[in-house]
């Protein structure tokens, strides 16, 4: 039935934007973190969606959202000179990680704003498929 | 006289089913690099099926002719998505536009609707000829 179905693809696209929502949590809280090797700083990690069918073979069925993978930020380090820093290296200096805070903000907004839209979705269906079922009494 | 006089809202009700089902897809898709927004046009789908041919019975010669309709869809998901043309390009070559998406299932949702009280009332009135009222 195809308005059952969109509980399925809405669904998945809440569950994709919780995982955006996660990974912007952990971008924020390892902000400014620091460290002597710059293999081992953290780099700002973001999602990347993909649609997937949730029926096999029809085409026209509608696609969900699935989690494609997630990708580090090759933005450059900022590299600060403190040579009294416990993790500092043999030149005195530490790397913080690339995390930019303004994206992230902008990032958590965005996902919370679509995780609204498919909770909107689901309750508009919800409504139909209610009257669908009482159609005739 | 036909059989199922319920079988043209039906048809009806199936078409904005899946519309409603293409449309969730669209938005749930909004942040989905080259996703590409899809939707159908209702009436000339609607049309095809040879809904609004099939109601016409020529009482006299004189009478302009139906054009002839098309056998019912059996299958409703044999439908054909087009693409949407977005009004603004993206980096990402997503062409989900929120606003357009959010419109169009708005609409979608309100003729679903209209179409379930059409065929509430029809029902009705089939209930109170088969009582003979009360």
């Amino acid at each position: 039935m195809s308005l059952a179905n969109v509980f399925d693809v809405a669904g998945s696209a809440m569950n994709a934007q919780t995982v955006r929502l996660n990974v912007t949590a952990s971008n924020l809280a390892n902000a400014g973190s620091v460290h002597g090797d710059p293999a081992k700083v953290y780099r700002a990690r973001q999602p990347v969606f993909a649609a997937f069918s949730t029926t096999l073979g029809d085409e026209m069925a509608g696609s969900g959202v699935r989690l494609a993978g997630i990708v580090e930020s090759n933005a450059p380090l900022a590299v600060h000179h403190r040579p009294d820093h416990p993790d500092a290296d043999a030149d005195g200096n530490v790397y913080v990680s690339n995390v930019n805070t303004v994206e992230e903000m902008v990032n958590m907004l965005s996902a919370s704003r679509s995780y609204q839209n498919s909770i909107e979705l689901m309750n508009t269906t919800k409504d139909l498929l209610l009257q669908t079922l009482s159609l005739g009494r | 006289m036909n059989i199922n006089p319920f079988s043209d809202r039906e048809q009806a009700l199936a078409l904005r089913e899946l519309r409603t089902e293409l449309l969730t897809t669209n938005i749930a898709n909004a942040d989905t690099p080259n996703y590409k927004a899809r939707d159908f046009d209702f009436a000339s789908v609607l049309r095809d099926s040879g809904v609004e041919a099939s109601r016409l019975r020529r009482t006299s010669t004189l009478h302009q002719p139906a054009t002839p309709g098309g056998s019912p869809i059996t299958n409703p998901l044999g439908v054909e998505a087009r693409y949407r043309v977005p009004m603004q390009p993206t980096l990402d070559g997503n062409t989900v536009e929120m606003d357009v998406e959010q419109a169009a299932f708005a609409e979608n949702a309100i003729r679903y609707r209209a179409s379930l009280s059409f065929l509430d009332s029809q029902i009705r009135g089939l209930r109170f000829a088969i009582k003979g009222g009360d």
